[in-house]
């Protein structure tokens, strides 16, 4: 075991994918010779050449686009967004086309690509680089949205969706980058897609969440059990496809669930968790649903103190768990 | 002229209920502020209640032998308007109507709800009766599996409500084994309960099942102390007014060992241990109404004479039923002179919440040996019971050493 920080994680599952399988290569803004912006393709030219490693103009609609083809001819790309406030011109490729592309063609045609973008606030990035873009990929069939929240995860997530035959969306929370350090095996391991993990047991209350709030769950969870309140968190891992079963037997063991999301609550995942939990698990439930999520605004505000008013954090989540025990 | 309301008073902080066990007015009895209005019990003591108003007592709204959560109204009277604007205006009965603890819980949860747009959790209207009335699907299914009518369930939750864990506890409670009760024969006796000797038990009750205790036991010769204290006892009395009793040196010994050893000093909670600053230490007085334990306050400031006046006062109040609310609350250790009754050795039970409890033991002349010869000295026993959540054997020990050495540094000729 290594302890690594969730940049590290991310760098070193390309690296052994990119020795693994010659068929993978990077594009993306800056990887190259600069790097990558998060310094997460650091060293890759030097080892994989330009061939393998392309620097593209500033471009996503095209940087997706190309992936898409060469996906199609039989290349697994992964496709760097540099930060997902700007995948926005990717839409069409990713929505309108890589989602369908295997459905459209009868099976002849897959697209097994990931489009990695790094993700959410906490970073002073204001309106342009704080985005959280999970939800507008999640309603879209045909594609698979991934939400790491840790070093271990974020390796092993994303070795499954580069050898994952589908276009898998890939959003890294940036402020858990060098933010989360976790032990990370030396060897050769994947994490499943679709799978939940269960990051810490309880029995009173069920919590579910993904990306960097797994990490303020976790912390308010601990506060909490102080209290004698039991807490079971839940990191989705995976939005697409949603983890059904280990949702639906923590809340029929608990029976009162909070749904925690940085992105805000209107449509969200939240409200899907919400809409399974209703339709499946009725007759356990002891408490309301209850979503804790970022405000109806349009973006992340930049002024410090508003960011921090926007962004949940340990104590609103704590105290949400308090509500919700009371009950 | 208005009517206000009396509530139960705080008394004791780690008490958060009370018996009214007697009205001392009546109603239409006019009351001078400070005069005695109820006599009231908790698990730490018998007192009188002082009315805190001038006036006359207009309805007395708890019976006698009634258990009375603190701060529940108890009575009414009629005041002047001075003294109705001297009280707390908030008091006013109009303003109160029919008090609803659950009610006020109401809008603490309110106003701990979530930022950011999770909201609090609401339930209509009229949250209270709705709550009541109204089951979540898991209360019903949990109540539809067990055949179980649930008007007989308890609730817990938010405005009483009753939750899924009620239901599952109701299930639980009634497939455990009830107690066996014991049916007493034509030619035995009841000695009916006190609120003292019921207050008694739930006390012991609650520090046997709460704290996991160990106790250790270590052999003090008190010789010294003996002979000063035949030496200069008449004189102490002379000068004192007070006997001066083994129990002052053995209190002074436990504060002088609670200052170097501060962990035996303390209370137990989940957040941590609390060290107190306060060396406040609880003496068990045998009453006739059953024990009692009033508080002697700064022990830390008073010498062995301060000490020997204290106890006396203490006692004397407790046997005279005249304990008032400071008198029994702020304790950080007890001691318990068992020697008293003639014991040996003994476990005391801890006073909750306190870390620990030291009995003294009856000093007994015994054959003891001292380098290579035996001599005939004047033995006690100090037992301690301590919470090993908090003190390890180690800690216990070195406080028990603490108090046995300056026991035994006392200077038998010391004059004053």
């Amino acid at each position: 075991m290594t302890v690594q920080t969730v940049i590290e994680a991310v760098r070193d599952g390309m690296q052994e994918e990119m020795r693994r399988d010659q068929s993978v290569f990077i594009m993306g803004e800056d990887i190259g010779a600069r790097g990558g912006v998060f310094l997460a393709t650091d060293g890759f030219v030097g080892e994989f050449g330009e061939d393998r490693v392309i620097d593209t103009p500033l471009a996503e609609s095209s940087i997706a686009g190309i992936a898409l083809g060469a996906a199609m001819n039989g290349m697994r790309p992964i496709a760097e967004i540099e930060f997902a406030d700007f995948i926005w011109p990717t839409v069409n490729q990713i929505v309108g086309e890589a989602a369908r592309a295997r459905y459209g063609t009868l099976g002849q045609m897959c697209v097994p690509m990931v489009l990695r973008a790094p993700q959410g606030g906490g970073v002073r990035g204001g309106l342009y680089h704080s985005q959280s873009v999970e939800a507008i990929f999640a309603h879209t069939p045909g594609l698979k949205v991934v939400t790491p929240s840790t070093p271990y995860d974020a390796k092993g997530l994303l070795k499954s969706a580069i050898r994952d035959d589908d276009p898998v969306v890939f959003l890294e929370y940036k402020r858990t980058y060098r933010l989360v350090r976790g032990e990370v095996p030396d060897e050769e391991y994947t994490v499943p897609l679709g799978v939940a993990d269960v990051k810490l047991p309880g029995d009173d209350i069920t919590v579910i969440t993904y990306g960097l709030m797994v990490h303020h769950c976790i912390e308010a969870a601990r506060i909490i059990g102080n209290e004698g309140v039991s807490v079971e968190v839940i990191d989705l891992r995976t939005i697409r496809p949603l983890d059904n079963d280990v949702i639906l037997a923590s809340v029929e063991k608990t029976g009162k669930v909070l749904i925690v999301h940085e992105d805000t609550k209107l449509l969200g995942v939240g409200g899907e968790v919400s809409a399974i939990i209703a339709e499946h698990a009725f007759d356990y439930l002891d408490a309301p649903i209850v979503r804790l999520a970022g405000p109806e605004i349009p973006a992340m505000p930049f002024s410090p103190t508003l960011e921090a008013a926007f962004l949940i954090d340990t104590e609103k989540v704590s105290a949400a768990i308090r509500n919700l025990a009371r009950y | 002229m208005p009517i206000i309301q009396i509530d139960l008073p705080q008394v004791g902080e780690s008490v958060t209920q009370a018996i009214l066990e007697k009205w001392l007015k009546q109603v239409g009895d006019h009351v001078e502020k400070y005069e005695p209005l109820a006599e009231i019990v908790t698990d730490k003591v018998s007192m009188e209640m002082p009315c805190p108003v001038n006036g006359v007592l207009t309805s007395l709204l708890v019976d006698p032998g009634t258990t009375v959560p603190m701060g529940d109204p108890i009575a009414q009277f009629e005041v002047t308007t001075e003294e109705q604007a001297s009280n707390n205006p908030s008091a006013e009965v109009a303003d109160l109507t029919v008090p609803d603890r659950i009610g006020s819980m109401d809008l603490t949860v309110t106003n701990v709800g979530p930022t950011g747009s999770g909201g609090p959790i609401t339930t209509g209207t009229d949250p209270k009766e709705a709550s009541r009335q109204r089951y979540s699907p898991a209360v019903l299914r949990l109540a539809q599996e067990h055949n179980l009518d649930l008007s007989s369930v308890v609730g817990t939750g938010i405005s009483g409500r009753i939750t899924r864990k009620d239901v599952q506890a109701h299930i639980n409670e009634n497939r455990s084994p009830k107690p066996i009760p014991h049916e007493p024969e034509s030619s035995d006796q009841i000695v009916p309960l006190t609120a003292v000797r019921r207050m008694i038990a739930d006390n012991m009750v609650r520090s046997t099942t709460q704290i996991p205790e160990a106790w250790m036991t270590q052999e003090v010769d008190v010789t010294n102390i003996v002979t000063l204290r035949d030496r200069c006892k008449d004189e102490f009395e002379q000068q004192h007014g007070v006997r001066l009793t083994p129990l002052a040196f053995a209190l002074k010994a436990v504060s002088e060992a609670l200052q170097t050893n501060p962990m035996v000093n303390s209370v137990w909670s989940d957040n941590g241990i609390i060290l107190k600053k306060q060396i406040n230490i609880s003496i068990a007085v045998a009453s006739p109404k059953g024990l009692l334990v009033p508080v002697m306050h700064g022990v830390d400031h008073l010498d062995v004479a301060g000490i020997a006046k204290a106890i006396s006062s203490l006692a004397s109040k407790a046997l005279n039923d005249q304990l008032g609310v400071e008198d029994v609350q702020g304790g950080t250790f007890t001691v318990n002179n068992t020697g008293a009754l003639g014991s040996t050795m003994g476990k005391g039970i801890i006073n909750h919440p306190q870390a620990a409890i030291l009995n003294t033991e009856a000093i007994t002349k015994r054959p003891v040996v001292i380098g290579e010869s035996i001599a005939i000295r004047s033995m006690m026993n100090i037992c301690l019971t301590f919470d090993h959540r908090i003190i390890d054997g180690a800690e216990a020990g070195s406080f028990v050493s603490a108090v046995k050495q300056w026991l035994e540094a006392i200077d038998p000729d010391f004059r004053s």
